[in-house]
């Protein structure tokens, strides 16, 4: 039903609506904070802990820009969507920034007035089977159930793996991941897809984790980012530059503990990034020390990776294709100068 | 001299109040259609604007998605189109067998409330107070989560003769694949409902002229087993069952029930079930009691006074309740989107709304459906109830 209510939103703002759109930024610096739309919970990306603090890696994205755009990290309201939520809350204005494990697509870049604002992990889909099913590969799941997410690019490529290879199989879609994994605990799936991180995140939410193990098969490329509104081209940047600021931070050896030395006595370029003798922030509608702020209060990509999907985190995933491009991955931010 | 003659003079146009009716009218009519055109193109301008794509030309492109059940051939290289029609169908099927038990349900209950028995009649109204009173989404979920999902493994069905399993996966139970001949059996079913019709308008007259009585239900079921039965010896049983098996990780061949289903059919009749026992009830107490104790004057069996006195006045009362009971079910079988019965809502306003952005058109498709099935029952139901409304002579 909430969903129906952002369609009906979505419906009248499009139909209520005369002329140009505000500036989104004028309405978060007006409202004093970014409102993120994130997920219903998910371990690492998006997660709410008992004292109702929000923390994942999409949900530094979200503290990234508030840190950007209003110095301070902590003013955002989140909105918990589930996957079919998602555009119209974006759409309808309810969000500013859609920043929940959404993978870019052209489908979506292109036709729901949505812009996708970088990558901050990317990820593949891949398959988790209970253990005692004795399956070692995809291959051998002919005939299996399969418990998806309804609204995700796993419906698609689900049904586009299993016919190239031939087999068949009953997708059974649910609404929530928490349905999902809930499917998955009755037996009444065998498999469980979504993209590979996920399904880590799904697995250590498993009464009894170690009964589950995910197959080695990757079998699309998932490149999550943030989302925006399309035709706000002044907060498509901010949200762009935000997360490239942390990844190039990474990349230049700034972190939250040394930006204040980077910011004083780093070389050239650290201090560029740092605010020193630059008006980046100005060209964007912001403070100059935008990305002073981010590295400082909410840390470099590495940092917020390891602290909420890697080694720091019980989902202990390796950087992978989320490294830097001159360690091994393809993180790569375009230059901030 | 020509005078012309004195015509009275009438009031002036617009005094007219018939014209002014009209022309009031017809401005109404031109201010809504201009508040709805300009809506309408207001968004269609704006969605344009804000690179929104729009128009009906998705329901043609590739869905590029599978859907766990259908009533129709359906794979993942048809249209988003005949996504719309898959779950369109699927409502439809959990819609009826959603009235057909909930009223099944609802009339046992309600009369059970008359029962000489306190036991039958505590536990009819246990029954009302309790599923009437609990969120039918938590229903739902009890049905689906707690008592469908505490069932056995596939590999551990429990099975009736080894024909008919039951799992956490679903029901399965043997099919019929037709064979040469099987249509003289079609055949026979056919003949046998229609010679019911025939033999019901006979007993009716024969009745109405001599007073005589046929016994029409024993005869009306021996024809629609004897006649079909008869087919099938003479056609020496033109079918070969389809038994289902487990193979690799679940059951194959035969018909499947799927959970889903199950959960979803079976919450909305204990808790449609409980507001029509309601309204039986309602419809039984609003026949005076003069009527029984007049009927059991001149004679008649309790059974014949429940049937011919009691039930065509009660049911006056009965069918308007019905309308929206059935109705409320049609709106509420959209909360199988909870449990991923693929119903329309799930199908369209879920996976195909995601998967095109197409907000708009869906949800406008799918209001129209909605509208136009309870309108439908709305239809049937109006007809049923000029059929039992009191006729005075
Ligand atoms: N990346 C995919 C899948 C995203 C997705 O929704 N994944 C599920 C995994 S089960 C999820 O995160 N669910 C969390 C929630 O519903 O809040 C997409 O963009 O379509």
């Amino acid at each position: 039903m909430k969903r129906l209510t952002s369609v009906i939103a979505t419906g009248l703002a499009l139909g209520l609506s005369f002329g140009a759109q505000a500036g989104t930024l004028e309405d978060v610096q007006k409202r004093g904070s970014v409102s993120c739309g994130v997920s219903t919970g998910l371990a690492g990306f998006s997660q709410k802990d008992e004292n109702g603090t929000w923390s994942g890696l999409d949900v530094d994205v979200c503290r990234s820009v508030a840190a950007a755009v209003l110095g301070d990290a902590s003013k955002v309201q989140y909105k918990p969507l589930t996957a079919k939520e998602r555009f119209t809350a974006l759409q309808s204005g309810e969000i500013d920034i859609l920043s929940r494990n959404t993978t870019w697509t052209h489908t979506r870049d292109t036709s729901l007035g949505l812009n996708f604002a970088g990558v901050n992990y990317y990820d593949g889909q891949g398959f988790m089977v209970s253990k005692d099913l004795g399956v070692s590969s995809a291959l051998d799941l002919d005939g299996a159930a399969v418990c998806i997410q309804a609204g995700t690019t796993t419906e698609l490529n689900l049904a586009d793996y299993f016919r190239a290879n031939g087999i068949t199989y009953n997708a059974i879609t649910f609404d929530t991941s928490d349905q999902t994994r809930a499917g998955f605990e009755s037996g009444r799936c065998d498999v469980l897809t979504s993209d590979q991180s996920q399904l880590y995140a799904l697995r250590i939410g498993l009464k009894d984790p170690s009964s589950a193990m995910v197959l080695p098969e990757v079998i699309s490329k998932e490149p999550l980012g943030p989302v925006v509104r399309q035709g706000d081209d002044q907060w498509f940047n901010i949200v762009k530059w935000s997360v490239y600021a942390m990844v190039e931070a990474e990349f230049m050896g700034i972190n939250s503990a040394n930006a204040d030395q980077a910011k004083s006595q780093g070389n050239p370029g650290q201090q560029r990034l740092m605010g020193v003798d630059t008006d980046s922030g100005e060209k964007m509608g912001i403070s100059n020390d935008w990305a002073y702020n981010i590295v400082k209060q909410v840390g470099n990509y590495g940092e917020s990776f390891e602290r909420n999907v890697g080694q720091g985190s019980p989902l202990k995933i390796s950087r992978g294709l989320n490294a830097q491009w001159n360690k091994g991955g393809i993180m790569y931010s375009s230059p901030v100068r | 001299m020509s005078e012309k003659p004195q015509v009275k003079s009438s009031p002036s146009f617009f005094n007219n109040p018939r014209n002014r009716s009209i022309i009031y009218q017809l401005l109404l009519l031109f201010g809504l259609g201009y508040f709805f055109y300009s809506i309408i193109s207001n968004t269609l301008a704006n969605m344009e604007a804000r690179g929104i794509q729009s128009g009906y030309d998705f329901l043609f492109n590739t869905a590029g998605f599978d859907i766990l059940m259908s009533l129709i051939p359906y794979d993942a290289t048809n249209t988003y189109g005949r996504t719309f029609i898959v779950g369109l169908l699927n409502t439809v099927l959990v819609s009826i067998i959603g009235i057909i038990l909930s009223t099944m349900v609802g009339f046992i209950m309600g009369v059970a409330h008359f029962s000489h028995n306190l036991l039958i009649r505590k536990l009819a109204t246990a029954y009302v107070e309790t599923f009437r009173n609990i969120p039918l989404l938590l229903q739902i979920f009890f049905w689906y989560f707690a008592v469908l999902a505490a069932l056995p493994s596939a590999r551990q069905s429990m099975s009736l003769g080894e024909v008919i399993f039951l799992n956490v996966r679903g029901l399965y139970f043997p099919g019929l694949t037709p064979e040469g001949g099987a249509s003289v059996v079609y055949a026979a079913i056919a003949a046998a409902i229609i010679g019911i019709f025939v033999l019901k308008r006979w007993a009716k007259k024969r009745q109405d002229d001599t007073g005589q009585q046929f016994p029409v239900l024993w005869v009306s079921l021996g024809m629609l087993f004897g006649l079909p039965l008869l087919a099938l010896i003479v056609m020496g049983f033109p079918f070969a069952w389809d038994i289902p098996y487990l193979k690799g990780f679940n059951f194959r061949g035969g018909i499947t029930v799927i959970p889903e289903l199950m959960a979803l059919a079976l919450a909305l009749t204990v808790y449609t079930g409980a507001f029509i026992a309601e309204a039986v009830r309602a419809g039984i107490q609003a026949v005076p009691h003069g009527q029984t104790e007049a009927a059991r004057s001149i004679g008649l069996k309790e059974g014949k006074i429940m049937k011919l006195i009691i039930v065509p006045q009660a049911m006056r009362v009965i069918v308007p309740l019905l309308n929206s009971e059935y109705q409320s079910l049609v709106k509420n079988s959209t909360l199988a989107t909870a449990i991923g019965y693929p119903d329309l809502f799930t199908v369209f306003v879920g996976t195909t709304l995601n998967q095109t952005g197409q907000a708009i058109e869906i949800v406008f498709m799918t209001m129209a459906v909605y509208f136009v099935v309870n309108m439908t029952i709305s239809f049937l139901m109006n007809r049923l109830n000029s059929s039992v409304a009191l006729t005075e002579r």
